[in-house]
């Protein structure tokens, strides 16, 4: 890769260390995938719930942070994505004292680079969203996806330690989705039936993440003739994002970019009702004991929070369930300043902020409770939890919060 | 004689072992139970089977950023895979492989989940990117 002077002085460590160790880190991921240069970041965004960390992460984020001040502070405002641990509910999901003490090891490790403790995969909804062009570090799927096509902004997947590095040395590898022909279109899939609401938007998302398969593939969904709501896009593309591994689609008329395809356009693979219908029914259990209530992944909008409540006012969630709502820190205040935690809480369901249940140590919580069957309208969820242990079934949230209060899938 | 194959320049020292082959994707979140060293996923198709120490030859990456850092958690407590080979991965793998010192290669002339069978002994040269299969001659 072609280096600065400034870059070349961090790689010998004239910075200190953890510049050193970032832009090292970087120059083996940029020359992986060919980049020339760095290209500038305005925001990193960096995913370290502790489940991922583990203690070796833990203690590397230690071991940087014991550096002078002056070698560790990130060089560009740098916000976290949710945690393993909600420190007001944590006993109750099962989680252990010991998972809390990691937590409260790594938050204090990441507050010493100056890392602002957003914990949140909705910062595009929340914190400050991107513009387009605007070229950033993000990790999470689901912000990256988002704001690539949405917004127009310009991410790959940076994880944990690449996200970390990018705010250390204020710049990333410009590969990928930097670069304008990465960004054109790959795939072509027409919509032939709105999606009647999040979980079938999500499961639109899981039909083109797995027929793209690939983060290399951009698909164009034409066919949307009505402007989605960011809510609706949100589960869209975390569902694409994390079946497909995919970082960017294009909407014609409504995503930012215009969804060019770099040579002439493939033939479009329709979507509608019996394709739907079909990805649903491979999480269907009508009828099975529900243990567990996911709505989550991503974290809740306040319109999410306030629909959660409304569908819960004036019921009560059967004993052998757990309903669980996740949100962003700045969301649950927002929630508790407009009652609408108090609603939910009413009907016996738990609020978390700043965790996402799937990055909360879910095998653990699943075997301290004796959690199997989950169900969510989250189709990121159900494509995740599996390998965790649990057996999820795809719902409507209305239908989600009928069978919590039934006590079996419904 | 030994079959040679190139690849794409790739991370990590110069590694022998043992290969597990499934026309399958990989995430460490999503698949694994890092605990015991198996895939969990039920729907994978190494579901049960253990991953420590083989030479995984899997498609691709799927989903979420956790790998990056699970990677490196893995091989501080030795249940980790011995190497990674992809026909290609996606950004979190390299900078799990890059972070964590795990071997990895991708990007074959071929689909490598054909070209590689399990129980092929590999010699894999990242910095070069060859990987040699010892134990076969075609």
């Amino acid at each position: 890769m072609r280096l600065t002077d400034e870059e070349k002085a961090m790689l010998v460590g004239a910075l200190g260390e953890p510049r050193r160790w970032a832009i090292a880190h970087q120059i083996a991921v940029g020359e992986f995938f060919d980049a020339a240069d760095f290209v500038p970041v305005s925001q990193a965004h960096i995913m370290a719930d502790t489940e991922s960390l583990g203690e070796a992460g833990v203690r590397f984020l230690e071991g940087l942070a014991a550096t002078p001040e002056e070698e560790r502070r990130v060089r560009v405002p740098t916000i976290t994505d949710p945690r393993g641990i909600d420190f007001a509910v944590y006993r109750r999901l099962g989680q252990t004292p010991e998972m809390a003490a990691l937590e409260t090891r790594a938050i204090a490790a990441l507050r010493a680079f100056g890392v602002l403790m957003t914990d949140t995969c909705i910062n595009y909804q929340t914190i400050m969203a991107p513009v387009r062009g605007d070229h950033l570090a993000y990790g999470d799927t689901g912000v990256v996806i988002y704001s690539n096509s949405v917004l127009g902004a310009r991410s790959n997947f940076e994880g944990g330690p690449s996200a970390l590095a990018a705010a250390l040395t204020g710049r990333t590898p410009r590969y990928g989705y930097h670069l304008d022909g990465y960004r054109r279109g790959t795939r072509r899939f027409r919509l032939t039936v709105s999606p009647a609401d999040f979980s079938e938007w999500g499961a639109v998302g899981g039909i083109i993440g797995e027929a793209c398969g690939s983060y290399w593939e951009v698909p164009v969904i034409e066919g949307v003739e009505t402007a989605p709501t960011s809510d609706a896009l949100k589960h869209f593309g975390t569902a694409l994002a994390s079946f497909g591994s995919t970082a960017l689609f294009h909407i014609p008329g409504i995503t930012a970019e215009e969804a060019a395809f770099a040579g002439s356009p493939p033939a479009a693979a329709a979507i509608g009702r019996s394709e739907i219908a079909a990805f649903l029914a491979r999480y269907a259990a009508r009828g099975d004991q529900l243990d567990v209530v996911v709505f989550g992944a991503p974290q809740l909008s306040l319109f999410e929070m306030e629909a959660v409540a409304q569908a819960l006012d004036g019921r009560r969630v059967h004993p052998e369930v757990t309903v669980i709502v996740t949100t962003s820190p700045e969301i649950k205040h927002a929630a508790d300043r407009m009652g609408l935690t108090r609603r939910i809480e009413a009907a016996g369901a738990v609020v978390a902020q700043g965790i996402c249940f799937y990055q909360s140590y879910a095998r653990e919580m699943a075997e301290a409770n004796g959690w199997t069957r989950l169900m969510t309208n989250s189709a990121k969820l159900v494509n995740i939890i599996g390998g965790y242990g649990y057996r999820p079934t795809l719902a409507s949230l209305e239908r989600c919060v009928a069978s919590a209060v039934a006590g079996r899938v419904l | 004689m030994p079959v040679l194959l190139r690849c794409h320049k790739g991370i990590g020292p110069t590694v022998t072992g043992t290969t597990l082959v499934a026309a399958d994707n990989f995430s460490a979140r999503y698949d694994l139970d890092r605990g015991k060293g198996i895939f969990s996923r039920p729907s994978h198709k190494l579901a049960g089977q253990s991953y420590v120490e083989r030479i995984l030859v899997l498609d691709t990456a799927k989903g979420g950023v956790a790998t990056a850092w699970m990677l490196h958690e893995m091989k501080v407590r030795g249940i980790v895979p011995r190497a990674l080979i992809f026909n290609r991965v996606n950004p979190i793998l390299a900078q799990g492989a890059a972070f964590g010192g795990v071997v990895l290669v991708d990007r074959f002339d071929g689909d490598v989940t054909q070209i590689f069978r399990t129980g092929d002994e590999l010699r894999i040269d990242p910095a070069a990117g060859i990987v040699e299969i010892l134990n076969r001659d075609r």
